[in-house]
């Protein structure tokens, strides 16, 4: 940053086999031009998305992480992608005990067809980690009162991660 | 001991080349990788120079990995794969990188573009060092194949693998087999008739010993995959024993309630409370039509049952839920017509005489409500001049985008039927025109020469807002003439409105119950679309006709025999190989938790009582991975997707963006040129 | 239900009928009008011609002065309506010349953010927020044997195609038949009035003009509804030039929509500025909805 050049965050893509690839796919057989932040790693299915997977693209230096999967309801395996669902609430909320912001994760839906919204959303992803600048770990962890709110919100965010979405 | 990895970067002509430096990948690659001992750029590594350059390279080099950097691996991971084994590789320690989808179509700026295939191929070379080798499944295939949707694709694709000695079943949700071709009248641009040549196929495949008809019914459910598809069909009530039913036709002369037909005659004529879609249905067993039925409605009536000679009419029949096992599924749902009120400044369903493609189609029919005979709505006046107009709702922004393409065709037929049986006189306003197959622009030329008047432009309006006396009591068509450059307004008496080809309501739901994909429209899309058009990214799925897109009667009936003889291939080698992707539990590491066990949707995992320890039945196993990622013990893994590739992959994809996964990276290699991370 | 109001010029001369109604319609449906403080004439159609910054400028200033508590904007005549969508909408996708628009404002002391204001036409505010409900929970007397020709003119439909179909508008034909009218379908219902044509050129006006008349009469209408000063203006007040200038002999009575819409709830003539028509409008109503008619003058 120190030579004045723009901010490019790096972001990883899980996207699921399915539906989000195909999607990616399907953007570049329509050639719509998006940024070329997202790196995207191939998974079955946004099931698969061990939130380990998630913790290691940050602590490898990634800015964003962007899980995308089938629409609810489309899920190739039927419903695993309500799994992450669950497991993207649980995220977030460990993100905040880490000091991480919570905006760096981002959950997408985007079906085989879905090639233009998937580019809409990487753009609007990549715009939103530019205005939050670099991940920046350490300084970004203090004592303040937005911790201590998530702190007093633990159980609540707890009950509501382990709700299965209708 | 160290692997020996080959990466092939490919340029693809200019697609890959013209964005991404391919050659400063692979340099670079073959310069600071861990464990690259080859790094070439080439053309098209998918030609077969290029695969046999892996081949080769294999052998020479002692190759143990392979990551080729070009398409989609949807595209051409089987190719390369395949190339693998022919070196001798076991054709899983194969990865590839996609360049192509993912960054050269869609970036502009050269430089990141080149960057981010760095990153990539660095993933696809760290994952690959942790890929074992793995053997396909083989499975099965059952012989009997689903075909759904009985029009002319379905039909010639169910009885081209009947022919061949194979059993089918042909799923039809009309109460007959047919489709859209039973409808037309001629089809261009031999002017044949349409009933002349589908008729004896309908009756070929309503008889055929391979065949298992079952219409007026629906694909409920469908599970499993290629080689055992576990299909179930709901069989709605006709309320009609078809052991019985001889197809007489008393019952629908007999029965008093008159419905107006919006399916087959496209509200153009008429149908009975119970009804025979058409003269020559197939098969011949009438449906009641439980909504206008006096019966149902009043529960009163049954003259139909009174008046059956053989006691075939049972009121109290039920939809039955049918199953079957089916090896591969051929999906022929055809298209709908576009709604033309939509488009409400052409006046269709306001303005009586403008009527859309398919009423007209009804109109020309002999055998179809006006007796073949074109007349205006009061269903007696001949019409002076007809306008056609080209591309309603197709070519067009605010409705579908894309050409439907067989409409340009079925206007100049219509055009010359208006001159054959009528004095009236022909306009077509059309935006180009499109006749670009076998005898297509010698019928454009005969209209031409019949006097058939083209105007080029889109037709802003049709409107009874007469302006002069000419007018009066007419439509007029207001257009652009854009050869001229001028405003025309034209009085007619007749407009049909050539409405575009849609695909069907319920096309998404379709591809969801099997697992295929639709594009934005909602056509089922093939797996590659020059080069595999009847086949979808699902094993056993085939598509024919014009589900697939729009298209006319000789496509869709080449498309029906592809997709059928791809499916007798798969028949006929009796087992195919399918992806060993499935996770396994290793029993010294599971504690038997069982959360795994309610996680998998398929049933694939079962608790040993015994031993305390969940296993992996592989044949159920559909390999999502959810399972593995929800592991506490981390006692399961997923073949091809094991937690070690996917680190790895994340490694190499991050390579540029911290300390701990550039050295990953770079391993033993020397470092050359590598960016400080942090500066 | 509360939002701001730009009336525009018209409604403070020519078309003062519409201004009773529809202070008397808006009352009697519990919608409070805010008029914007120290609006100024949105520069009608010709301005934009003439010298587009200015022209903007003129217009943005009045969403400039909406008071800030709210964020919908009423204009009940098509071209005010138009002008303040159409420079709200260029000054969002333009955002370079929004910066001028904006440097324009400050020389005044005035700001306006893009988007913050949604213009809304009168029409659009009864059939989508009070909906056919509350519209009809309002009625005392139905209109019924009462054929409307609704005309929506060319600029509240267009280019605009967010609230309505710009070729063939229904909102208005959907909100009198909610009230019992009897809609008849007409073809030239988004066709131009000609505008300030009658200025230039009266054979091309009036020929216009002739259109719409003859399109409604055919369609077999007693009445047409306007929706713009303009259009109602112009069919009424030059009517009988068409006559005499065709040799033809209308006699259609133009009305505002929110004046017949006011009878149906029961509103005095007074109040919905009944007297000021060209072409005589009360014998017709009476002959077709007597009761109406009756309750209207009591």
């Amino acid at each position: 940053m120190s030579d004045g050049q723009v901010f490019e965050p790096k972001i990883i893509g899980f996207f699921c086999n399915w539906c989000s690839y195909r999607a990616a796919d399907l953007a570049g057989i329509a050639r719509i031009k998006q940024p070329p932040n997202v790196r995207v790693i191939r998974a079955m299915c946004s099931g698969r998305i061990d939130p380990v997977f998630v913790l290691k693209a940050f602590a490898l230096g990634a800015d964003g992480v962007m899980i995308a999967g089938c629409h609810p309801g489309d899920c190739h395996y039927i419903e695993q992608n309500y799994k992450t669902i669950r497991r993207y609430v649980m995220l977030k909320h460990t993100l905040r005990q880490l000091g991480i912001e919570t905006e760096r994760l981002k959950l997408v839906w985007a079906s085989a067809a879905e090639g233009h919204i998937l580019a809409e959303e990487i753009a609007k992803f990549v715009d939103q980690l530019k205005k939050l600048g670099p991940l920046n770990w350490r300084d970004n962890w203090r004592p303040d009162e937005a911790e201590a709110e998530a702190v007093e919100a633990l159980a609540q965010e707890h009950a509501e991660a382990l709700e299965v979405p209708a | 001991m160290a692997e020996r990895i080959g990466v092939y970067v490919c340029h693809c002509g200019s697609n890959i080349a013209g964005t991404i430096d391919v050659e400063e990948v692979a340099r670079w690659a073959g310069a600071n990788l861990e464990d690259v001992v080859v790094a070439k750029d080439y053309k098209f590594m998918c030609s077969s120079s290029g695969q046999q350059m892996i081949e080769e390279d294999i052998k020479t080099h002692n190759l143990t990995r392979v990551v080729v950097a070009a398409c989609s691996p949807q595209l051409h991971e089987r190719t390369f794969r395949r190339a693998c084994q022919n070196g001798g590789l076991n054709p899983y320690l194969f990865q590839m990188a996609n360049i192509r989808e993912h960054i050269s179509w869609v970036t502009t700026d050269k430089a990141a573009a080149t960057e981010k295939a760095k990153a990539i191929v660095a993933a696809a070379v760290r994952r690959v060092r942790h890929h074992k080798p793995l053997e396909p499944l083989p499975v099965q295939v059952n012989p009997r194949t689903l075909v759904v949707g009985g029009g002319i694709a379905g039909i010639q694709a169910a009885l081209e693998l009947a022919d061949a000695g194979y059993p089918v079943i042909l799923l039809e949700r009309e109460p007959s087999i047919g489709g859209h071709m039973a409808q037309f009248d001629k089809t261009f641009p031999t002017l044949d008739c349409s009933a002349c040549i589908l008729t004896p196929k309908m009756s070929e495949a309503g008889q055929h010993p391979n065949i298992k008809l079952l219409t007026y019914s629906e694909l409920e459910e469908v599970s499993g995959s290629i080689g055992h598809f576990k299909v179930k069909i709901r069989k709605r009530a006709r309320f009609v024993r078809e052991d019985r039913c001889t197809g007489c036709g008393i019952c629908v002369e007999k029965c008093p309630t008159k419905v107006r037909d919006d399916a087959f005659e496209a509200g153009l004529g008429f149908r009975k409370g119970i009804y025979i879609p058409f003269a020559q249905a197939v098969p011949r067993i009438p449906v009641i039509d439980k909504e206008h039925c006096i019966y149902f409605t009043r529960g009163k009536c049954q003259i139909c049952g009174k008046f059956c000679p053989t006691d075939a009419i049972d009121y109290d029949q039920k939809d039955e839920i049918l199953e079957f096992e089916v090896g591969n599924i051929i999906l022929a749902t055809g298209w709908k017509m576009f709604d033309c009120t939509r488009i409400p400044q052409y006046g269709y369903g306001r303005l009586p005489n403008v009527f859309t493609a398919l009423e007209f189609e009804r109109m020309c029919n002999a055998a179809g409500p006006t007796g073949g005979k074109i007349v205006l709505r009061d269903g007696k006046t001949e019409p002076r001049r007809v306008a056609i107009i080209h591309c309603v709702g197709s070519r067009d922004i605010n409705y579908n985008e894309y050409c439907s393409g067989i409409c340009c065709m079925a206007a100049l037929k219509f055009g010359h039927l208006v001159l054959e049986k009528t004095k009236a006189e022909v306009y077509s306003f059309y935006i180009d025109m499109r006749t670009n197959q076998k005898g297509y622009e010698e019928f454009y030329q005969r209209l031409l020469e019949e006097g058939m008047k083209f105007v080029r432009g889109k037709v802003a309006e049709v409107t009874n807002a007469d302006r002069t006396e000419e007018e009066k009591g007419r439509l007029v068509v207001q257009v652009e003439d854009t050869l001229t450059g001028r405003q025309r307004r034209i009085p007619v008496d007749m407009v049909i409105l050539m409405g575009a080809l849609e695909p069907q309501e319920d096309a998404f739901e379709l591809a969801r119950k099997v697992g295929i994909s639709c594009s934005t429209a909602g056509w089922f899309t093939e797996r590659h679309p020059k080069l595999d058009p009847v086949a979808t990214m699902t094993d056993g799925v085939f598509i024919a006709g014009c589900c697939q897109g729009p298209k006319d009667i000789p496509a869709s009936v080449a498309q029906g025999a592809a997709a059928a003889a791809r499916v007798a291939g798969l028949i006929s080698r009796g087992t195919v190989w399918i992806e060993p992707i499935v996770a396994s539990i290793d029993e010294e590491k599971c504690s038997g938790c069982r959360i795994c066990n309610n996680l998998c949707p398929f049933n694939a995992i079962e608790f040993d009582p015994v031993k305390q320890v969940s296993r992996v039945i592989v044949a159920l196993c559909k390999g999502c991975g959810t399972c593995i990622a929800a592991c506490p013990a981390k006692a399961i893994t997923g073949a091809h997707f094991a937690d070690e590739q996917m680190m790895a992959e994340l490694e190499g994809a991050l390579w540029d963006a911290s300390e701990e996964a550039l050295a990953a990276i770079v391993g033993s290699k020397s470092q050359q040129e590598l960016p400080v991370i942090g500066a | 239900m509360k939002y701001a109001f730009y009336p525009g010029c018209s409604l403070e001369a020519s078309s003062a009928a519409y201004a009773r109604s529809i202070e008397a319609v808006c009352r009697a449906l519990g919608i409070e009008l805010v008029e914007v403080d120290d609006w100024n004439c949105c520069g009608a159609t010709e301005y934009h011609s003439l010298h587009r910054l200015t022209a903007a400028a003129v217009i943005a200033r009045n969403l400039a002065l909406v008071d800030q508590q709210l964020t919908q904007l009423v204009a009940p005549c098509a071209a005010c309506f138009l002008n303040l969508k159409k420079v709200d909408h260029q000054m969002a996708d333009e955002p370079a010349w929004a910066d001028k628009v904006n440097a324009a404002l400050a020389a005044g002391g005035l700001h306006y953010q893009p988007g913050r204001v949604k213009v809304r036409h009168l029409v659009e505010v009864l059939h989508s927020d009070v909906g056919k409900e509350g519209i009809q929970a309002r009625v005392k007397k139905s209109l019924a044997g009462l054929k409307v020709a609704p005309y929506y003119g060319c600029q509240i439909v267009r280019p605009f195609k967010d609230w309505d179909n710009p070729e063939y508008p229904m909102k208005l034909d959907e909100l009198m038949s909610w009230v019992g009218a009897e809609v008849v379908p007409y073809p030239t219902k988004a066709a131009c009035c000609g505008g300030h044509m009658t200025q230039i050129s009266e054979a091309q006006a009036y020929e216009l003009l002739r259109r719409l008349l003859q399109s409604a009469v055919d369609a077999g209408a007693d009445v047409i509804l306007c929706m713009c000063p303009m259009c109602q203006l112009n069919l009424d007040a030059y009517q009988s030039a068409v006559n005499s200038y065709f040799g033809t002999n209308y006699r259609m009575p133009i009305l505002f929509f929110t004046q017949v819409l006011g009878l149906a709830f029961g509103l005095s003539l007074k109040e919905l500025g009944f007297g000021s028509e060209i072409v005589a409008a009360l014998p017709v109503l009476r002959q077709k909805v007597p009761a109406v008619l009756a309750a209207a003058k009591s």
